[in-house]
This record gives structure tokens, C-alpha cells and sequence, in this order.
């Protein structure tokens, strides 16, 4: 397979030369310095590498950098518009719901995606939709009530 | 050791003040020092306000997550009557900051936190000094408030009072504090600092660290504990462009230009390792641990509790980059001992520990798991051997095996009760899991209660609260035992031993809360209380579960956490901690455990190791008792202690059954 030369991160095409065999993960870490995505176990468990490909959260660690060329890539650094923060990034503030924080950009991007396909979610709904994330400082019951507060507010954005 | 000069030469202008050691500096010199021009070796925290009112505090503590950056700034915004916003922490760096043990056992806030609080209170004092020497006053009639100094009309701004001064002043850590009681700042939900950066993604964690040239490094490790190289093979992965290969006895490692280049050539690596021959294992460790202590307990009375081995599972494996220049060293690396690793370094390398710089980004958790400088010396050795800056960040595989474990243990334990409930004997052994939280807090008129170290068969080291889960775990739950063994209610039992005033306050405002007499029994559905004492901390848990009959499995619906650590820094800082820590004690209460066999590791990732997950939680109730004539306590560790053995009793409850092993798997 061809060398991926062209990433579509966050609203501009990034110019990379990947093995396409590569993870997103590394490539966005690496090459592009957007440390932001997480490493947390490169084995699709933690879901502290989310990102969202053409809007849905996806496991970038387990996914083939040539698999997402010509594909709309987020990051967590590509979330707050103009500096304003996205409102799920604003409820996690006002919430508190972090401690050490390496959980919560792939947080933040796993609650963006759930609330594109689910604006209202229930709390029992949240937690199933979540229930791939692992918060190791245990934010879980504050994560639920800033995606609640979000989805009230109108988080899709 | 920066002396005056350099201070100034690096933060500029304006006044400094030295916090010496507890007492130290008070034996030697009888009282307050001032104008001394060397910091001393004892100092133990400074504070700085600049010539622009900047005020920056340094402590050799890290944050990884306990939010100590916030409660310290709170520390000085309050003494100082600055603004939170202009109050910046500069910690764990081993240039910048003062000698520290670590961030470990809960010390940031019963130690640190009132030295910062002592440093800010001194700055006040000599702002006070400033203004009343500029606009010859009298020092009682000014007011300091909001980053400003004032005295009638006349007003000036922190950074107009401290223009053109190089002051310093050394204070003996025993100066005047505002009371809790009329604390403004303190005491209140200040939101974690750099929240910001985390949430955009903006926050570097060691993780994510860069040195301009850097390679990429990974680590050959043998293929079971102990094992010694037999025999190497590297011309493969040698050929490989841009690979280079370190070799240095049973250290093999591999670095190159690209990450994914350097995972290439460690898979070409060949390598055959000299077998070892390991008998323990994790299902017979337990009869080790009895074996292999010195002094076991003989009492046939005495009833065994399993402690499984788990890790940590920080959810930022340990990562460090290493830099050498002219001989010197510089390291950016996530641990909560950045002076400790400096000084592994400086010994492992023999050179000067003021030739090792360790520079500690706020890092992706701990849990006591990360003391040790591991990555930071892979990563220092590979620069060495060769002269470029070096990355090294371990995988999840790795870090769950090559770290160390929150120690296994076997804990023995008998116990006597009159008909009335008073404990009239008790005899208690921990073997190898560790000593923390060994005496009971409860006043026994006989008691035996021992440690008995063994040389663990796994690499083990310290853990959020250490030992006292495990102990505490035992200990509640054969309270339990003791109060069925006479038909008592649980909680009257404990009531009616615990003497101290501020166990009984917790074990009464945490079954208040639950509803604990008025529960309603349902089949299937148990409820469960203990409590403990640590570091200083108070806690007594309840909790709700229910236990399918068929499978026997456990599902947390309910817990209340009372919990009293002295004064509350940040109430809603602590809620998070008490909430956190239950969490995270449920996985240890619930499922995680270690499995090793034949000197290997047999579950080291996530896919076999099960943490807990959102649809794990209970509603978390907590109740913070605020004791203002107390002074506080760290609360990182102690509310953890509680949770699995009221999940042990809750499950008792239920199911009649007396699970006695932790994780709780009949
Ligand atoms: S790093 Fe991708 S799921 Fe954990
Ligand atoms: S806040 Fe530390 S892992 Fe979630």
C-alpha cells in the first residue's frame, strides 16, 4: 500500500509520510505533535486515544493510519472553535471532572461523539455509552454529570 | 544548593522568603534569622513575590492528579491576600525547588501545605514592612487585601511595593497562621488550575515530553523475572536504518529516529534467556508467605485472609526523556520522587547529584505507584551510550509488568467478645502485605498485632494507603464475624469499642446518611459498614449491594463515605478524592488481582486485568466533617480503606457467605 502524504486534522491538510500500517495514534502524537490523543494501553481497552473520525469516537491506537486518509480527523486540540471552548469541554471545567486528566481529552471526544448520536441520553445511557473509557482516578461519577449538563445545554455544538 | 545570588539572578527582583525544615533551623539558631544570604540546606519551600506582584511558590512536590498545585495556591492566596490568579506553583524540579521526600503517604497537606501557608504569612508581614517604610506610617493602620496594600487613600499594588528590593528572609516554620475559622480563600471549591489545558488537550505530561534530535528507545526485557542473557543476536536489527543497538551485559535496547522503527527492531532482536526455576506462584503464595516468615503465628484459632498482588495501573505508563550535555544530565519524567530519582541517577552514573537536573510535568497519576526512577534510567543509560537525547515510554504491558505491585499478603487473625460486644481479646497477623493501619483503632483491652515481613516473590512497593486497605479489610470484616458470632448489629458493635470521639463521629454520620436502621432486607441485596482510622484521617463506609444467587456476582449499588480529615482545604477537591478513591477500591475489593506463574506475569494488560468502569459505580454519597480545631490531613489515601470490607460484610449480608480474600471471589 501506497505512503499516506495527506491527513485531514482538524480543519486543514496536514502533510505527513506514514507507513500506513502506522496507528492513527502515532502519527498524530508523533509526526504532528498533537499530544493531546492519549496513549493509555495501545490494546483498544482504555479509550484515552479517542478521536473522532468523520464525527464518531474512534480507538486511534488501533487504527491503520492508511484506513483514514481523505477522512475527517478531530482531536482534542481541534475541538474548542476560535479558542471557545466546546460546550462538553466547558461542562468537564465546571464539573471538575478530571484529576490527573490523562482521561479526559478521550473523555471529552467519547462524550462529543455520544451526544451526535444521542442529544438527550439518559444517565443509564451515558454510562453504557462510556462504559469504554477508563478513568483509573475514578472522575466516573463527575464525568456523568458534566455529560448531563452538557447534553442540557445543547453539547452537540 | 542556589544561593542568594543565583535566586534573584533567576526570578528577578522583589522579596523571598525560605521556609527552614520543622525545627530544624529553630535548634540551631534559637529564633527568627533574617538577611541570611545562603539558603540553607534545610529549606524546605520559598515563595516570591516579584516586581510585577507575581507570586510564585516552590515546593519539590509534584501533582499528579491529588490537585496539590490548587490547595497550595490556596495555601498562599490566603495568607498572602492575593489574588488566586496571580499565586503560580512551580514544583518537582530538582533546579528549582527545594529538597523534597516526595509526594508519598498523604504529607503534601498535614506538611507542605501549612509551610506554604508560613511563607505567604511572612511575605505579608514584610509587605506590611515595605509600606509602612514608603509612606511613614504607622504598620497598624494599613490594610492588605486582594494583592493591594493600603493605608487611607494611599494604595499600592504587591509589585509597586517589592520594585527595586532583594529582600530575603528566613523564618523558622513555627510563624502565626490565620485560624480555619476565618479563612476566606482556604476552605473553599477553587477548581483545579490548568484545568483548562487539560480539557484542550494543551497540557504536556511526561508522556508527551520532546528533546529537538531525540531517539526513540525500547528495552529488551528477559523473558521471566530474574533471568539472565544466554545469548544475543542484533545483526538484524543492527541493519535497519537508523537503528542503533545498546548492549551492555543482560541490558539490551534498541533506539532509532522514529518510534514505530525502534518497535521494528526490538521485534528482530534474538535473544535467548537462561531459564529460571520459580516455584511460588499466585495461587500457592499464600502458603509461602507462612512459610517463609519468621516468627509465624501459632494460635490454631486464628483464621486466614488472602491479599492478592494488583498494580496500579496509573493510566500514564512511566515515560522519561534523558538528555546529557557536557557531562551532565537532564531528565523529564513522571515520578513522585523527583530528588529520589536524581539521586539514583547521580549514584548509578557517579557523578554530583547537582549534575542531574529532574524536571517533573504534572503526570498522569500515581497512586504510590510511581517512586522509582525506572524509565528515567533506561532512558539516561541509552542517551549515554549513545550522545543523543533519549526517549524511553513504556507500554501498558510493561508498566504492569516491570513496575512494581501493591504488595500480596496473608493476614491471620483471631478474636474473643463478651456477650455484651466488648472485644475482649484479639490477635492479628499480616504477613509480607505490610504494616500501615495495623492497630486497630478500636480501644481493645488485649490485643497482639504483628508484622511479619517475607522477601515478596514479585517486585512490591507502596500503594494508595499502603497496607491499611489490606489490614483494614481483615479487621472490619472479622469485626463482622465477631458481632454475628453474639447475633449484634454490625454497627452497634463497633459503637459500642470505639472510644475515640472522632471514630465514633464518622461511623455516625455515615449510617446516618445510609439510613442504616431503618434498611429494608430484600433477598439478594445486602448492607455492610466499616470504618478506620489513617494518616491522620478518619472514615467510615456503608454500602448497598446485591449478589445474584446464581453466579454470585457483585454489583456495588449504594455507598456512604463519612469522612474527617482536620480543617477541608477544598470541599470540593475532597469530594473528588473520597469519590475517586472509593472507585478505585472497588476494583481492588471486586476483581484486580496480579496472576503470575513461572516468574512471568500472566495478565499484564487491560484485555485480563479488569479496573473498574462507569457501569461499576455506586451512588457516592459522601459526608465531609469539617473539624476547623483540627489541623488538616492529607486525604488521598484513607478514604479508600473502608470500601471492600463493607462490600465484604454488605456481601455477607446478602448471601450469607464469608468471603475471605480480596479480592472478594468465593
Ligand atoms: S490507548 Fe487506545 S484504547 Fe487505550
Ligand atoms: S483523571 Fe486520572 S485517569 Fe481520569
Amino acid at each position: 500500500m501506497a505512503r499516506v502524504t495527506e491527513l485531514l486534522v482538524n480543519g486543514s491538510t496536514r502533510r505527513i509520510d506514514a507507513d500506513p500500517d502506522r496507528t492513527l495514534l502515532s502519527v498524530l502524537r508523533d509526526d504532528l505533535d498533537l499530544t493531546g490523543t492519549k496513549f493509555g494501553c495501545g490494546e483498544g481497552q482504555c479509550a484515552a486515544c479517542t478521536v473522532l473520525v468523520d464525527g464518531v469516537a474512534t480507538r486511534s491506537c488501533l487504527t491503520r493510519v492508511g484506513t483514514v486518509a481523505g477522512k475527517r480527523i478531530t482531536t482534542i486540540e481541534g475541538l474548542a472553535a476560535a479558542g471557545a471552548l466546546h460546550p462538553v469541554q466547558q461542562a468537564f471545567l465546571d464539573h471538575d471532572a478530571m484529576q490527573c486528566g490523562y482521561c479526559t481529552p478521550g473523555m471529552i471526544l467519547g462524550a462529543v461523539s455520544l451526544l451526535g448520536r444521542n442529544p438527550n441520553p439518559s444517565d443509564a445511557e451515558i454510562v453504557s455509552g462510556m462504559n469504554g473509557h477508563i478513568c483509573r482516578c475514578g472522575t466516573y461519577p463527575r464525568v456523568v454529570a458534566a455529560i448531563r449538563e452538557a447534553a442540557r445545554k445543547g453539547g452537540r455544538a | 544548593m542556589i544561593t542568594r545570588r543565583d535566586f534573584f539572578a533567576m526570578v528577578g527582583g522583589g522579596i523571598v522568603v525560605l521556609i527552614a525544615e520543622d525545627d530544624l533551623l529553630a535548634q540551631e539558631t534559637g529564633g527568627r534569622l533574617r538577611g541570611r544570604n545562603t539558603m540553607p540546606e534545610e529549606v524546605s519551600a520559598w515563595l516570591h513575590v516579584g516586581e510585577n506582584g507575581a507570586v510564585t511558590g516552590y515546593t519539590g512536590k509534584v501533582e499528579i492528579g491529588q490537585n496539590a498545585r490548587t490547595s497550595l495556591t490556596l495555601a498562599i492566596a490566603e495568607e498572602l491576600r492575593a489574588p488566586v490568579a496571580s499565586v503560580t506553583m512551580v514544583m518537582g524540579d530538582t533546579a528549582l525547588t527545594p529538597f523534597d521526600q516526595g509526594t508519598v503517604g498523604s504529607q503534601t497537606t498535614p506538611r507542605m501545605w501549612p509551610q506554604m501557608r508560613r511563607a505567604a504569612a511572612e511575605a505579608r508581614e514584610m509587605l506590611l514592612d515595605l509600606a509602612a517604610k514608603k509612606w511613614s506610617v504607622d504598620r497598624l493602620s494599613l490594610k492588605i487585601a486582594e494583592g493591594r496594600v493600603s493605608a487611607g487613600e494611599r494604595s499600592a499594588g504587591f509589585g509597586e511595593l517589592t520594585r527595586g528590593e532583594k529582600l530575603t528572609r528566613t523564618i523558622p516554620a513555627n510563624v502565626a497562621l490565620t485560624p480555619a475559622a476565618e479563612w476566606k480563600v482556604a476552605g473553599t471549591s477553587l477548581r483545579k488550575l490548568n484545568g483548562r489545558e487539560i480539557v484542550t488537550g494543551a497540557h504536556k505530561y511526561p508522556y508527551d515530553a520532546t528533546r529537538p534530535g531525540m531517539l526513540w528507545a525500547k528495552v529488551l526485557y528477559p523473558a521471566q523475572f530474574g533471568a539472565t542473557l544466554r545469548s544475543l543476536d542484533s545483526a538484524a536489527a543492527g541493519a535497519m536504518p537508523g537503528v542503533k543497538v545498546v548492549h551492555d551485559g543482560d541490558f539490551v535496547a534498541v533506539a532509532a529516529p522514529a518510534p514505530e522503527v525502534a518497535e521494528k527492531a526490538l521485534a528482530a532482536l534474538k535473544a535467548e534467556w537462561n531459564p529460571v526455576t520459580v516455584e511460588v506462584d499466585s495461587r500457592n503464595v499464600y502458603d509461602y508467605f507462612k512459610r517463609n516468615a519468621r516468627d509465624a503465628a501459632t494460635n490454631p484459632a486464628l483464621v486466614p485472609y488472602h491479599i492478592a498482588y494488583i498494580a496500579h495501573v496509573p493510566l500514564e505508563p512511566r515515560a522519561a526523556v534523558a538528555e546529557w550535555r557536557d557531562g551532565k544530565l537532564a531528565v523529564w519524567t513522571g515520578t513522585q520522587r523527583p530528588f529520589g530519582v536524581r539521586g539514583e541517577l547521580a549514584q548509578y552514573f557517579g557523578i554530583g547529584e547537582e549534575d542531574v537536573h529532574v524536571i517533573m510535568p504534572d503526570m498522569g497519576s500515581g497512586y504510590g505507584g510511581k517512586h522509582q526512577g525506572d524509565a528515567a534510567l533506561e532512558a539516561a543509560r541509552i542517551a549515554k551510550a549513545l550522545g543523543k537525547p533519549v526517549k524511553r515510554n513504556w507500554t501498558r504491558q510493561e508498566e504492569m509488568t516491570w513496575a512494581y505491585f501493591r504488595p500480596g499478603g496473608l493476614i491471620e487473625v483471631a478474636g474473643t467478645t463478651a456477650p455484651d460486644g466488648t472485644v475482649t481479646g484479639w490477635e492479628f497477623h499480616n504477613y509480607n502485605s505490610g504494616p500501615s493501619g495495623l492497630v486497630s483503632p478500636y480501644a481493645f483491652s488485649s490485643r497482639k498485632e504483628e508484622y511479619h515481613g517475607v522477601r515478596s516473590p514479585l517486585r512490591q512497593g507502596s500503594y494508595r494507603g499502603l497496607a491499611a486497605t489490606a489490614n483494614h479489610f481483615v479487621r472490619e470484616s472479622y469485626m463482622d464475624e465477631l458481632a454475628h458470632s453474639i447475633g449484634m448489629d454490625p454497627l452497634a458493635f463497633r459503637l459500642k469499642n470505639a472510644k475515640e470521639e472522632r471514630l465514633r463521629n464518622v461511623i455516625v454520620a455515615a449510617a446516618g446518611k445510609f439510613g442504616w436502621k431503618g434498611r429494608k432486607k430484600t433477598p439478594g441485596h445486602g448492607f455492610g459498614i466499616a470504618a478506620g482510622f489513617e494518616k491522620g484521617s478518619y472514615v467510615a463506609t456503608c454500602a448497598e449491594v446485591s449478589v445474584d444467587p446464581a453466579s454470585g456476582a457483585t454489583k456495588v449499588l449504594r455507598a456512604v463515605i463519612a469522612f474527617e480529615c482536620g480543617a477541608i482545604v477544598n470541599p470540593d477537591h475532597l469530594r473528588n478524592q473520597v469519590e475517586g478513591a472509593v472507585a478505585q477500591g472497588i476494583g481492588g475489593a471486586l476483581f484486580e488481582q496480579i496472576d503470575f506463574a513461572a516468574g512471568r506475569i500472566t495478565n499484564n494488560r487491560l484485555a485480563r486485568y479488569r479496573v473498574p468502569r462507569f457501569a461499576d459505580m455506586p451512588v457516592i454519597e459522601s459526608v465531609l466533617l469539617d473539624r476547623k480545631d483540627i489541623p488538616s490531613a492529607g486525604a488521598g489515601e484513607t478514604p479508600i480503606v473502608g470500601i471492600a470490607p463493607a462490600i465484604g460484610n454488605a456481601i455477607f449480608d446478602a448471601a450469607g457467605k464469608r468471603i475471605r480474600r480480596m479480592p472478594l471471589q468465593a
